[in-house]
């Protein structure tokens, strides 16, 4: 047996413990979109218990992001001498009217970018386009956009500008306890992203343990240090307990990283923002602040906030906020897939549904098979 | 029309601009590729040559000496890249195509497209990365055109290319010899191409020790069938799509389960370093010097020992078994993770990395 394989049964085996003293269901979410990308891609699934249920949260920053606000990326993307500048997930999400992929096949000048200084340099460099970077994530995507507008104030940009979608995390959190209700949800834990952390702090959690009681264990996302992770929630369930954990103490104070979280705070502010399927929550994201409208794509194009109709049928919106499983969307692996999706969970990488369709559906499929055949027979 | 007809609609038009119109996946190698040849090339141009959808066409499959046929073309963006250029990929790309059709590559050809203003020793340095594959390879080009076209009605450089080789009446090579039991291996670290070309591409200021893994594999494969006879009963080479898409199409074109063992695939860890920052996952990413072998379990350290042992260590050196075939008849590849995990494994989308090749 390897090390990590040892490791990660050690962690397993402690969880496993945990878990029989509960002796019976607990379902724990994972909030970020790369916790659960390394659970998929990991197999970790298969080796929890089986009355540990882990579901996918809001942590993945294509699926979150209002139907309103795609459109107006893409609405953005078709004005002249315009180029935007996006993450790849990004571009095959379906607006109302087609994608960013459909538009650059119309000839929108369309770059998929890594960096956000990309986009600075991109406008730098061709001072008769008008550079448009399409920013959404959480506070670990939101300082380089917010380097990004510093970098173009101080360069005096005239043709730079952002159209942020960012969140917060903790905002949400809350939001799905309060809107949702957690007889609904029946959460009883949450796994913290541990990057988003590193940003924010741990102390920035306090509010769900004192507010809602809510077990909250920061960590890394390895498969073993999220086994962990899993452990001291169930073990915190077990002793009725609801304190903050952290996991990544090297990497994750209380107090975050006060560089990133002045520049954060000297760009944006905080206000309310449109998540997918859930609508308007306050102050759970991040607006440009008037000091910087310059270079706020909103305010430079005068857009008019569009509205957010889902795709008929499509229940991202309820996958995003732990309520339904992928499964339970009569288009998944059907009329939606990843070669022709319907709703973004499908369209990312980091999606709820991506994961579902890329890592099990086949095993799902050979299951139903199975059990069929118990049935007739 | 009332509001949900109109939704229906909307998503409707959104859902079939891959149906409508050409992108850039259509080019990704993946699922989106197969989608195209099937539903557009195939209905027009189908014969029993062509339907076979194998990296080369057997032409005449009762003659004495077989010949097969292959051609390819390269637009990958950087055309020069960590560990090649664009001249490497063409001839590379052409040769083992031959061979993994279990040919001996006798010629190809090399048509440039040229964008007007590609420097003169730019061009230079593609045609000498052109002849020192072809000599490392011993295939000579035979035969090229040269096109150019406007400004910016390309980028520098692509090159479009055929390739002729010879196969025995002897060889016995095809998914329909593959069996339960049977084991994969595959010659080295996977996914050094596509992550080279990737990391010049999206973050020219990250330097990286990692180089593509461009390569002539006609010897290798020529001493492997010598060796192992009708115990190597399948190859591939690994390019779009990776390790992911030959596996996947392994199981789905066998009717078998198909098992990886994550812990025995080699990927060096400036490669997983790469993978990690790009989001890319190096099983679906693109080789240009690897080959999935698949022989007789019987064979197995025979078939290691023959490639691990190869003159070129390059080529070779760090082989491995890495999976199995099952008993199972669900056309189903499944990853036996590190941890223990299990997860599936299917061909990717085609997105991820456009114009790697």
């Amino acid at each position: 047996m390897n090390d990590l394989r040892s490791t990660t049964q050690r962690a397993l085996d402690r969880l496993k413990r945990a878990a029989d003293t509960l002796g019976r269901d607990v379902k724990l979410m994972e909030v970020c979109g790369t916790h659960t990308m390394s659970a998929f891609r990991s197999g970790l699934h298969a080796l929890i218990p089986d009355n540990v249920k882990l579901i996918s949260g809001p942590g993945c920053p294509v699926c979150v992001t209002a139907q309103g606000d795609i459109d107006q990326m893409i609405a953005i993307s078709g004005e002249p001498d315009v180029v935007l500048c996006t993450y790849g997930d990004m571009m095959r999400v379906p607006g109302k009217h087609g994608s960013l992929e459909a538009m650059r096949c119309k000839g929108a000048r369309i770059e998929v970018i890594y960096s956000t200084l990309e986009a600075v340099q991109l406008a730098q460099r061709q001072p008769n386009s008008r550079v448009v970077l399409a920013a959404v994530g959480f506070e670990t995507t939101t300082p380089p956009t917010a380097a990004a507008i510093d970098a173009a104030a101080k360069l005096g940009l005239k043709n730079f500008s952002v159209l942020a979608s960012h969140k917060l995390v903790v905002p949400a959190m809350t939001a799905l306890l309060d809107s949702v209700g957690d007889d609904t949800t029946g959460i009883e834990g949450f796994l913290c992203p541990g990057h988003v952390s590193v940003i924010i702090g741990s102390d920035a959690y306090q509010p769900l343990i004192d507010t809602y009681r809510m077990p909250c264990v920061i960590g890394g996302f390895e498969p073993m240090l999220m086994a962990d992770g899993m452990a001291s929630l169930v073990e915190q369930v077990v002793a009725g307990e609801a304190k903050l954990e952290n996991l990544y103490p090297e990497a994750v104070t209380p107090g975050g990283n006060p560089v990133a979280q002045e520049l954060i705070d000297r760009i944006f502010e905080p206000d309310e923002v449109r998540w997918r399927g859930v609508g308007p929550i306050p102050g759970s994201g991040l607006a440009i602040r008037d000091e910087y409208a310059a270079y706020d794509a909103r305010k430079v194009f005068a857009l008019d906030d569009m509205p957010d109709r889902e795709p008929n049928g499509c229940i991202c919106g309820q996958v995003i906020a732990g309520l339904a499983n992928p499964d339970g969307c009569s288009l998944f692996g059907t009329v939606c897939t990843p070669v022709r999706p319907i709703g973004p969970c499908m369209v990312s990488g980091e999606g709820t549904c991506q994961a579902w369709f890329k890592y099990q559906r086949p095993a799902i499929a050979a299951r139903g098979r199975v059990a069929k055949e118990v049935v007739t027979a | 029309m009332t509001a949900v007809d109109k939704t229906q609609n909307d998503v409707g038009t959104a859902r079939h601009v891959a149906e409508r119109e050409i992108v850039l996946a259509h080019g990704g190698g993946g699922q989106l590729t197969d989608q195209l040849l099937l539903e557009t090339v195939m209905p027009r141009l189908s014969n029993p040559a062509l339907d076979a959808l194998d990296d080369g066409a057997l032409l005449d499959p009762t003659g004495q000496d077989r010949v097969v046929m292959t051609t390819d073309g390269y637009v990958v963006q950087p055309w020069r890249f960590p560990g090649g250029n664009i001249g490497q990929i063409a001839v590379c790309g052409t040769v083992n195509d031959l061979a993994v059709s279990g040919a001996t590559p006798m010629g190809i050809s090399l048509a440039i497209i040229a964008a007007e203003g590609l420097k003169k020793k730019d061009l230079e340095a593609v045609l000498d990365s052109v002849a020192a594959a072809s000599k490392r390879a011993g295939v000579p080009v035979v035969t090229g055109d040269t096109k150019v076209v406007g400004r910016d009605q390309a980028d520098d450089i692509y090159l479009t290319t055929a390739g002729v080789g010879r196969r025995s009446p002897k060889v016995k090579l095809g998914i329909e010899h593959v069996r339960p039991g049977d084991v994969l291996l595959v010659n080295g670290p996977i996914g050094e191409h596509g992550l080279a070309v990737m990391l010049a591409r999206e973050m020219p200021e990250v330097t990286s020790v990692l180089r593509s893994d461009v390569a002539p594999l006609n010897h290798l494969i020529a001493a492997c069938m010598a060796e192992l006879g009708d115990d190597l009963v399948f190859m591939r080479d690994a390019t779009r799509g990776g390790l992911a898409g030959v596996a996947a199409d392994l199981a789905a074109q066998s009717g078998y389960h198909v098992t990886l063992d994550e812990e025995a695939i080699p990927v060096r860890p400036e490669a997983q370093h790469a993978a990690d920052m790009l989001g890319l996952d190096p099983l679906e990413v693109a080789n240009e010097g690897k080959v999935v072998m698949v022989v007789r379990e019987a064979a197995a350290e025979k078939a290691l020992s023959v490639v691990r042992g190869f003159e070129d260590a390059e080529l070779g050196g760090e082989a491995a078994v890495i999976g199995r075939v099952g008993d199972a008849a669900d056309g189903v590849c499944e990853l036996h993770t590190v941890i223990g995990g299990r997860r599936v494994i299917q061909k990717p989308y085609g997105e991820e990395l456009p114009r790697i090749c």
